[in-house]
């Protein structure tokens, strides 16, 4: 492994300023020692924050729930806020990775991991997102397990986390510590579309550091699954999965949450399908109507056309039971 | 307050000091910055018990528990446990006598070429430890899906894992569960 600088950052403030454009900071460490391993990603510098004081979970005067940057994704799982009020984040970490990893990796790393395609992965591949200009092998590749929904010519890698599909779905901010001081972003918008500049993934500024995850106060009283379809039944990446959330009006839908992980170039929320599904009747024909919206702009490439009727069935088995579970709710209110 | 000379020990290429506990004892190393645990596990502290599969986090070979929980030591730099307890199956048993896991594992014969062997064993101590890990079968089976078993000796991993239950519940209702972090 090529070798790097190391030092431990003792102050937020002086971590966000010290930093090179060079230097990585290391929290788990999980995919920036995979990827240094494999000389793809290329540090000066490990800037190690795990010893900032961002390990807090906490709810906040307005209702809405603070997580820190460093808290494990174990830990965040088994939180007892998260679990009763976000039970849709909990499933989504446990869906996740393996024990090990889940109790070494980070909120905030989660959000900054990078993708599996295996060209990106192969340094001596053609990549735009490792090596912009250089092509992307996996166009006309091996591409089964890449993006049908928010690719380019430039690059269809998919983005693996599953837990920010339910952050997707939930509603979050991320708040950034940089040399210009403190800022929020919408989760929504953290994450970049490939476009002309796959190896642009996400907001953050040379030296800004992710402090928080703030999550949207809970949408209750509502049902939520988070469905993910993969080739073994544990410890492997999504095919396609689905956060929903549904919040009942009666017998209607008041309100219902959509995203999709495994198909996608970054975590997928499905604003159209979920104003399509907003006032309807709780049945399968809105369940699948709203699946065929949210798939309506897929692109497959070769060999990952079957994504699209995977994440159809997704969408519709994790609605139906978010839904079932919503009425379970209503009713133990009634 | 601003004291920017505070802000690191910067050494590019050079050696850092680590001081960690190992199998319960104090220990202090020089390492180089990109030195991962495993290898200074291996390597430098000839502790040939924790396994090299895969390298990259995805077989398991090489867990370890760093303050109690199952890692992967393949993807975790050294001088990243300043501070910590790491336990190797070679901390496992305690005074001569086995770990209960490795004792249901040598009975229900959990194992055929042994290579993940002390992986599977830590992570199966790690999750009899975690109360937040379910009991039954299917719980255990995802708690331990981090460690592949190239073999397919799951099905008896599984039995000795449940076995090694009754014996480390006895054992924690001693009082003397934990002790194998060495943080007694």
């Amino acid at each position: 492994m090529r070798t790097f600088a190391y030092s431990r950052a003792d102050s937020v403030e002086r971590a966000a300023h010290a930093t090179t454009p060079t230097a990585a900071f290391v929290a788990g460490g999980t995919t920036l020692l995979d990827l240094v391993k494999l000389d793809v990603m290329q540090p000066s510098e490990l800037v190690d924050i795990n010893a900032l004081p961002l390990k807090q979970v906490e709810w906040l005067d307005d209702g809405r729930l603070k997580v820190g940057a460093l808290v494990t994704n174990t830990d965040l799982a088994h939180h007892p806020a998260v679990k009763q009020h976000y039970p849709l984040l909990s499933e989504a970490l446990l869906a996740g990775a393996s024990t090990q990893l889940r109790n070494m990796a980070t909120t905030a790393g989660n959000v900054m991991q990078r993708t599996r395609c295996p060209y990106f992965r192969d340094p001596s591949a053609a990549c735009n997102k490792r090596h912009p200009g250089s092509g992307c092998d996996a166009r006309d590749g091996l591409n089964r397990m890449h993006a049908v929904l928010g690719g380019s010519e430039a690059c269809i890698a998919v983005h693996p986390s599953d837990m920010c599909v339910a952050m997707a779905a939930l509603g979050a901010t991320l708040t950034l510590e940089g040399p210009d001081g403190e800022r929020e972003v919408p989760f929504g918008e953290f994450h970049r579309l490939p476009g002309d500049t796959p190896h642009i993934e996400h907001d953050l500024a040379d030296g800004e550091l992710i402090t928080a995850i703030t999550l949207d106060a809970p949408l209750a009283p509502a049902g939520s699954h988070y469905l993910k379809l993969r080739d073994r039944a544990s410890y492997e990446f999504a095919l396609a999965s689905c956060a929903a959330q549904v919040a009942l009006d009666g017998d209607s839908i008041g309100t219902a949450r959509l995203a999709l992980g495994g198909v996608a170039t970054k975590p997928w929320r499905c604003a159209e399908a979920e104003a399509a599904l907003a006032g309807q009747p709780a049945t399968l024909e809105s369940f699948e109507r709203a699946a065929e919206i949210a798939l309506a702009d897929a692109e497959p490439r070769e060999h990952n056309a079957f994504k699209i009727p995977l994440a159809r069935q997704a969408i519709v088995r994790a609605l139906r039971e978010a839904a079932r579970l919503a009425g379970t709710t209503q009713e133990e209110q009634a | 307050m601003m004291d920017d000379s505070a802000h690191s020990q910067h050494s590019r290429e050079s050696q850092q000091t680590l001081n960690f506990t190992l199998n319960g004892e104090a220990m202090t190393l020089e390492v180089a910055p990109n030195a991962v645990l495993l290898d200074v596990l291996r390597e430098q502290l000839h502790l040939g018990g924790t396994k090299k599969g895969c390298d990259h986090g995805q077989c398991g070979a090489c867990t370890v528990h760093v303050d109690g929980q199952a890692m992967n030591s393949c993807l975790r730099l050294a001088v990243m446990c300043e501070g910590q307890h790491v336990t190797t199956v070679e901390g496992l048993a305690h005074d001569g006598e086995l770990h209960p896991v490795q004792q249901s594992f040598l009975e229900c014969d959990a194992y055929q070429c042994g290579y993940c062997t002390s992986g599977q064993m830590m992570s199966a101590s790690a999750l009899l430890a975690d109360g937040r890990i379910g009991r039954d079968d299917a719980s255990v089976k995802e708690a331990m899906s981090g460690n592949i078993c190239r073999c397919g000796a799951y099905k008896n991993i599984l039995e000795a894992i449940q076995q090694a239950r009754l014996a480390y519940d006895a054992t924690a209702e001693r009082g003397t569960a934990g002790r194998q972090e060495g943080a007694a």
